[in-house]
Parts: C-alpha cells; sequence; structure tokens
C-alpha cells in the first residue's frame, strides 16, 4: 500500500460509493483513520448490516486482494497462521534414506524440510507476505476462543509472524485489516485497544433508502421510500430478530420482481416472511401493523 | 490542544469510560489527520480510538457535547501565539454568543403562537434548518433561563416542552396529513405518517436538549456542567431507581448481555476439564503419523449441569429487580438441566410454566404480573408465609442437586420470618443463595431481617445493578 491512498474524508466516501457501498461519515471517517494510521479496524454491530461487505467494498475500491479468514471455535495457529507440511516433510525424509542411506546429516535434512518449501502458509501469513496490497478480513472474531485471540496481537500491531523455525517474517507492506464482531463475548482490551473501533447500527431512513436504489435494480423512488418506511416501523417493534440491511434488500427485489409499485396491508402482511426469519416475530408485526394506526 | 485533549480524556473517565494511555495516543495522532473544522469528522475520530464499547457511545457523545460546544469548530476560539487559549478573547466571545442568541432566530419579537406556527410548518415539512432555528426561538421564548440560576437542564426542558405542545402538533400533523392525500388512509399508512412526524418531532426535542445545553455551558463552564449531566452507563444503573429511560436502556443491555454470558457459560464448561481418551479419533489421527499416536484425542467431557430453583419476590419495590433476575436467568436456560421459578408476596406461585408456554420472555414477564396468584391477605410482602407454603408444597422436591436462589429484600413488614425454611432448603440444597437488590448499608435496618435468612444460606449479594447481577451468574454456573 502506497502513501495515502486517500486525499481526504470525501474521497473515501466518494470511492465507496463507486463501488455501491453508502457509507455514512462515521464509517468514512474510520476507513480513512484506519489507512492514515496503519490500524486495523474492529467492526461491531447487528448481523446483516454489512460489517463484511464493508471489507469487501474497501478492497474494491482499494483494487486490492481480500485475503478472509473465518473464524471459528477451535481455530488454531495451524488453520489460522501457518502449517508445516508434515506428510511432504515425511516423504522427503523417507524418500532420502531410500537413496542414500544414513550418509545424510539430520542437521541437512533439518535446514532442508524447515524452507519455504514445506510451510503452508494460511490466510493471516498469506496477508503479510503478500507483495500486492491486501485487505485482510477477520471474520466475525468473537467467535474464537481468548486465547487463540492473543495469537492475533502480535499480527495486529506490528505486522510481523513468529516462526520458530525460520524466524520474524515482517510485512512487506501494511495491510489494511478488518475484524468484524457480533458481539456474542466481550473481545479482549488488548485486542480492542489495537483496533479502531467502529460500530454500524441499522441506517436511518434516508441511508437505507438511497442503499435500496442503489442496489435493487428498477426499483422506483416510490417504493423505495416506502420499503425504508415500514423497515423502520417494524425495527421500532421489540422483536427477536430485527429485519437486516440485507433482508430488506430481498424484500425490494422481491416486491420488483412481483411487480408491485405500491406496499399496502396485504402486500405487508404477505410478504412479511421475508424480512422477518421467527414465527413468533411475524405473528407479532403482523398484529402491530393491522391494529395499531 | 495538548491541553484540551488531556481534559477531555479527564472528563470521559470521570463519566465512567474506560480510556487507556495508548487510546489516549491514537486520539492524538488520529486528529492530526482529520480537518479540524469538520466537527463530526473530529467527533468520529475520537469517538473510534476512545470508545471501544457501543454501549458507552451516549455518554461519550453528551461529553463532547458539553466539553466542545464552546470550543469546537465553527466557534472557532483565538488562540494567541503561545497556542494557549486567550481568556480575554474567550470571555469576550462567550458575552457576544449570550447576547447573540437571545437576539438570533430572531425569537425575541415573535409572539409564542407565531413560533408554534412555524414550528409546526417546520415539522409538517421536514425543514432541518428551519426546525434548528425554531428551537432556539422556542428556548429563548419559553424556556425562562436565567443566568446562574441553580437548576439542572431537565427543568428548562420540561418548561420549553410544556409551551410547545408537541402531542397536539402531533394530531394537528396526522389530520393535515389525512385531508392532503385523496382517498382514507390505510392503518399502514397511518402508522407511517406517524412514525415520521414522531421522528421530526424527536428529533426537536434533541435540538431543543442540546440548545438547552450549550446556554447552561456557556452559562455555568464545562466542568460544571458536565458533572451535572453526568449519567451512569447502563450496566450501573440502580434497580431499583432507575427512571423510565434507564428501565429501557437496562432492558436493552440485558438481551446482548444474555448471549454473552451464555456463550461464555457454554465456553467454560466445554474448557475446564478433559474427558477420557477417545481412542477412535485417536488411531484416526495416528494415521497422518504414519500409526504413530503422536496427538491423543479426548472426548468432549459431558456437561454437569446444576438445576436451578428460583424463589422471587415481586413486590412493587422490588419487582423490577425480579423481573430481571427472571429474564436473564431464562435466558440461560439451557445452561441448567431444569429452571424452575415461584413468585411470592404473601401468597406464592409457581411460574415455570408461564416461562415454557412464551416464547417471548417480555410476555412471559407480564403473565406472571397479571395470573400469578401471590397475594393471600393484603398484598404485602409476607416472607415467613410465603416460605411456608413453599416448603409445605415444593419442599419435597429439592434435592441434593438443585441451586435455590431467593430474590428479595427480605422487608417482611414485622411479620414472622420462618427462616427454618431457609435452613431446611440449605440442608437439602446443593447450594443456596440470596440476592439481595438493596445497598448493603440498608440491610438489616427498619424492617429488613436479610441476617435472619442469610446466616443459613451459603452467601448473600448485593445485586443493584446489571454488573453485579452478571457477575453473580457467571459465579454461579
Amino acid at each position: 500500500m502506497g502513501e495515502n491512498n486517500f486525499d481526504d474524508l470525501a474521497s473515501v466516501r466518494a470511492g465507496l460509493k463507486s463501488v455501491n457501498y453508502l457509507a455514512d461519515e462515521g464509517i468514512a471517517s474510520v476507513v480513512f483513520l484506519a489507512e492514515r494510521l496503519g490500524k486495523p479496524i474492529l467492526v461491531e454491530g447487528p448481523a446483516g448490516v454489512g460489517k463484511t461487505e464493508l471489507a469487501k467494498s474497501v478492497a474494491a475500491m482499494m483494487n486490492s486482494r481480500l485475503i478472509r479468514l473465518q473464524c471459528y471455535e477451535g481455530l488454531d495457529e495451524a488453520k489460522a497462521l501457518y502449517e508445516w507440511n508434515y506428510k511432504k516433510q515425511l516423504l522427503r525424509i523417507q524418500s532420502d534414506r531410500g537413496a542414500n542411506a544414513g550418509n545424510e546429516d539430520w542437521a541437512d535434512v533439518q535446514d532442508d524440510i524447515f524452507n519455504d518449501e514445506f510451510l503452508l502458509t494460511r490466510p493471516l501469513l498469506e496477508a503479510i507476505t503478500a507483495d500486492d496490497p491486501v485487505v485482510l478480513l477477520i471474520d466475525e472474531v468473537d467467535r474464537v476462543e481468548i486465547e487463540t485471540e492473543a495469537l492475533l496481537l502480535e499480527i495486529l500491531s506490528d505486522y510481523q509472524v513468529s516462526i520458530p523455525e525460520l524466524g520474524t517474517i515482517k510485512a512487506k507492506q501494511i495491510p489494511l485489516v478488518f475484524l468484524t464482531s457480533n458481539n456474542t463475548r466481550e473481545l479482549s482490551e488488548a485486542l480492542k485497544r489495537r483496533c479502531l473501533f467502529l460500530h454500524i447500527d441499522y441506517p436511518d431512513l434516508d441511508r437505507e433508502k438511497e442503499i435500496v436504489l442503489n442496489r435493487v435494480d428498477g426499483i422506483e423512488d416510490n417504493l423505495a421510500e416506502q420499503v425504508a418506511r415500514v423497515v423502520r416501523s417494524i425495527r421500532q417493534i421489540e422483536l427477536k430478530k430485527s429485519p437486516s440491511v440485507s433482508e430488506t434488500l430481498d424484500w425490494a427485489r422481491t416486491l420488483v420482481l412481483l411487480g408491485i409499485d405500491n406496499i399496502d396491508i396485504e402486500v405487508a402482511k404477505e410478504s412479511l416472511h421475508i424480512l422477518l426469519k421467527y414465527q413468533s416475530d411475524i405473528e407479532k408485526a403482523r398484529k402491530e401493523l393491522s391494529i395499531e394506526g | 490542544m495538548l491541553d484540551l485533549m488531556s481534559g477531555f480524556v479527564v472528563e470521559l473517565r470521570n463519566a465512567g469510560l474506560p480510556v487507556s494511555l495508548t487510546e489516549n495516543l491514537d486520539a492524538m495522532q488520529a486528529i492530526k489527520h482529520i480537518p479540524i473544522e469538520d466537527r463530526d469528522a473530529f467527533k468520529y475520530a475520537l469517538a473510534t480510538t476512545l470508545v471501544k464499547n457501543e454501549q458507552h457511545w451516549k455518554a461519550f457523545e453528551t461529553v463532547f457535547e458539553v466539553y466542545f460546544s464552546m470550543r469546537g469548530p465553527g466557534y472557532s476560539v483565538t488562540e494567541n501565539e503561545d497556542g494557549e487559549i486567550d481568556e480575554d478573547s474567550l470571555e469576550e466571545w462567550m458575552s457576544q454568543q449570550m447576547k447573540g442568541m437571545g437576539g438570533r432566530g430572531s425569537g425575541e419579537d415573535m409572539s409564542p403562537e407565531e413560533i408554534a406556527e412555524m414550528l409546526y410548518r417546520a415539522l409538517m415539512n421536514g425543514d432541518e434548518a428551519m426546525m434548528a432555528a425554531m428551537a432556539r426561538a422556542a428556548v429563548t421564548q419559553f424556556a425562562g433561563m436565567e443566568p446562574g440560576r441553580p437548576v439542572g437542564g431537565t427543568y428548562y426542558l420540561y418548561r420549553t416542552l410544556r409551551n410547545l405542545d408537541l402531542d397536539g402538533m402531533l394530531e394537528r400533523m396526522m389530520e393535515e396529513a389525512g385531508e392532503k392525500s385523496e382517498s382514507d388512509l390505510t392503518t399502514l399508512q397511518e402508522r407511517l405518517e406517524r412514525e415520521e412526524f414522531q421522528n421530526r418531532i424527536d428529533d426537536l426535542k434533541k435540538e431543543i436538549e442540546a440548545e438547552i445545553r450549550r446556554r447552561l455551558v456557556a452559562d455555568r463552564g464545562v466542568e460544571a456542567m458536565a458533572k451535572t449531566l453526568k449519567k451512569p452507563l447502563p450496566e450501573d444503573v440502580d434497580f431499583m431507581h432507575a427512571s423510565r429511560e434507564e428501565m429501557a436502556s437496562i432492558r436493552k443491555a440485558i438481551q446482548p448481555l444474555t448471549r454473552k454470558l451464555a456463550a461464555r457459560l457454554a465456553r467454560k464448561r466445554k474448557h475446564k476439564r478433559r474427558g477420557p481418551l477417545d481412542f477412535r479419533a485417536t488411531v484416526r489421527q495416528s494415521l497422518s503419523y504414519g500409526g504413530v499416536p503422536a496427538e491423543p484425542r479426548f472426548r468432549n467431557p459431558r456437561p454437569n449441569k446444576p438445576e436451578l430453583i428460583v424463589v422471587a419476590d415481586i413486590s412493587g419495590s422490588v419487582a423490577a429487580f425480579a423481573r430481571f433476575t427472571l429474564h436473564l436467568v431464562y435466558a440461560l436456560q439451557n445452561q441448567f438441566s431444569k429452571v424452575r421459578s415461584f413468585v411470592f408476596i404473601d401468597g406464592i406461585d409457581e411460574v415455570t410454566r408461564m416461562f415454557q408456554d412464551e416464547e417471548d420472555i417480555n410476555n412471559a414477564v407480564h403473565r406472571v404480573n397479571t395470573e400469578a396468584d401471590v397475594v393471600w391477605v393484603d398484598g404485602h410482602s409476607d416472607y415467613g408465609h410465603a416460605f411456608g407454603v413453599f416448603w409445605e408444597k415444593f419442599g419435597h422436591e429439592i434435592s441434593s442437586k438443585s441451586t435455590v436462589m431467593f430474590l428479595g429484600d427480605a422487608r417482611n413488614n414485622y411479620h414472622a420470618t420462618n427462616a427454618w425454611v431457609v435452613k431446611e432448603t440449605a440442608k437439602k440444597a446443593r447450594s443456596t443463595f440470596w440476592l439481595n437488590p438493596e445497598p448493603k448499608s440498608y440491610w438489616d435496618t427498619g424492617d429488613s431481617v436479610i441476617s435472619e435468612y442469610s446466616t443459613h444460606t451459603d452467601g448473600v449479594f448485593e445485586c443493584r445493578n446489571l454488573r453485579q447481577l452478571e457477575g453473580f451468574v457467571d459465579h454461579l454456573a
């Protein structure tokens, strides 16, 4: 990544808009600062508000490769950082034995089997050793155990990886790092301290409408406005799971496909299952929308 | 700038936000890259480096608004050559501001009716600039602010809002919207319209609040204002003295909290110890080492889940506490092999079914409040009688697997205590705890008989806010 990819805040916003991601002021500022300060961004927020999408869009905007590490419980060094290719090493030793039995020194073998050829790079190491500009996305970081979280610290603060057999590998260029979290557990202070914090919430009416207009082909302005309004209305009801932006988009697309250009109660009630995923939520919303004035 | 920033960080810490030194340094770095005259960008730059928890955002915003209301961009404060803020020019500028506030927005020479009418127009059309101007005018006209008068901002806010009659305005707006459309509004449309207007009115309220705050800061200074505006974070709000607004914020905070707790408990169980050797998996794994079992595999241990019995006082003063605790316990249901709950005032009733039938926990709590048969004589707490009945009816169901939780302030209205019930329960159960929502210093004062009960339990815990409750549940499982 060269010096200062972005000139100012406005160019970040414009750039994101050009790849169809509508950033609000907060999102644009944080992305801008992350690039300037060379710090990772920790993105939090409800599911489906575009956390992962943000990373993808930034990668698209900067013409960089996106390297993604999906976190899950039980993720370990071998899957996140690097792994020695045991099987290949084993084969190497055995084929050696066949050729010149016993003549080879252990030190030679060791040098031989612990080099790049036998190293399987995993996403984190790959992001650091990449020559081209990359965006690293560490998705759902709250799913890994606290112990594994510590593994990220070295990378996030110094952009380097220590491999005992090879030494420390420093990053050739500082990648832009996104960590996303659904907040199922408190992340450690150490991790939070190293990151810029960005909370993405459901967008407000105007932004949601614009997102719908941008992402859904062939939608009328009038319908987009109505979609955004109904969704806002539903979000105010206390539900198990409020409709997310992606569900709003799905709904809007469905309405366009069905050729509906005006949402009335019937349409809303019939298509609620696209917005809401729990039966109890759907029933509750049906009740609220038809009874309340 | 340096002084300004460190002052701001001190205010944040005073408000209870944990700000570390490195975060402070990051913030300093960050604002170098931000054009200082862009107030929003400046705010976001500070927030992203200093605030790492979404629930603290509101507190941050308040501190920010107060602290930078006089110094923020747009009110360019002159700095002299040493880079220090010139006291004289600041004062001069402030007095100008005070004068300006009176005159600007032409609030003085307008009658209340005119202001109300213009405000109504602005709301109807969603004209934000006009709304802001009218908010200023309304504050000038109605709040009756006097310099140096020691009343809080809420008083002025109340006075302003009372004069504006925003509820009436909402109705008027709805009527006009109804007249405008050709056909009658359907209920859905009506609901949407109402929300749109309500939204604008809420914006207006915020604008008015901000305006009052700006003036108060100008009058009294930043430090004094920061103190009066300080609000506890949601996890520190006292259950027994929470306002309606605070209750709502607790309710909101409890959902993510339970999710976190459940995840943590599940994880803790899994990782506490290893189960017996898993022979199959070990052999399978050994294949990649040429048959050498280099990496033994173990089974996951069978979790040992306690059975939980909750006995909660739901009389007036402690109802909120009981509600939140039940809420929390049921959200964690699958962490226990079984949860049974009983509620009492002076009679006692089992409410387990209500939580099992209802998918929505709020409905369940509502049903508990309306359907549970908890009044025996007069509806004043009688722990003694309730416990007596509890023992008689359900005592035999307590086993060595049960953990029993009593919730209540143990204010017994001078009835007999029947403390032997707690004693017998503690004998049979695996463990017995008492959670008391009162501050420790009030225990055993007046009609509180907590220590008569507590001597028999394995522990009494003060549970006045979410943070303490979370701590206890963590300890329990």
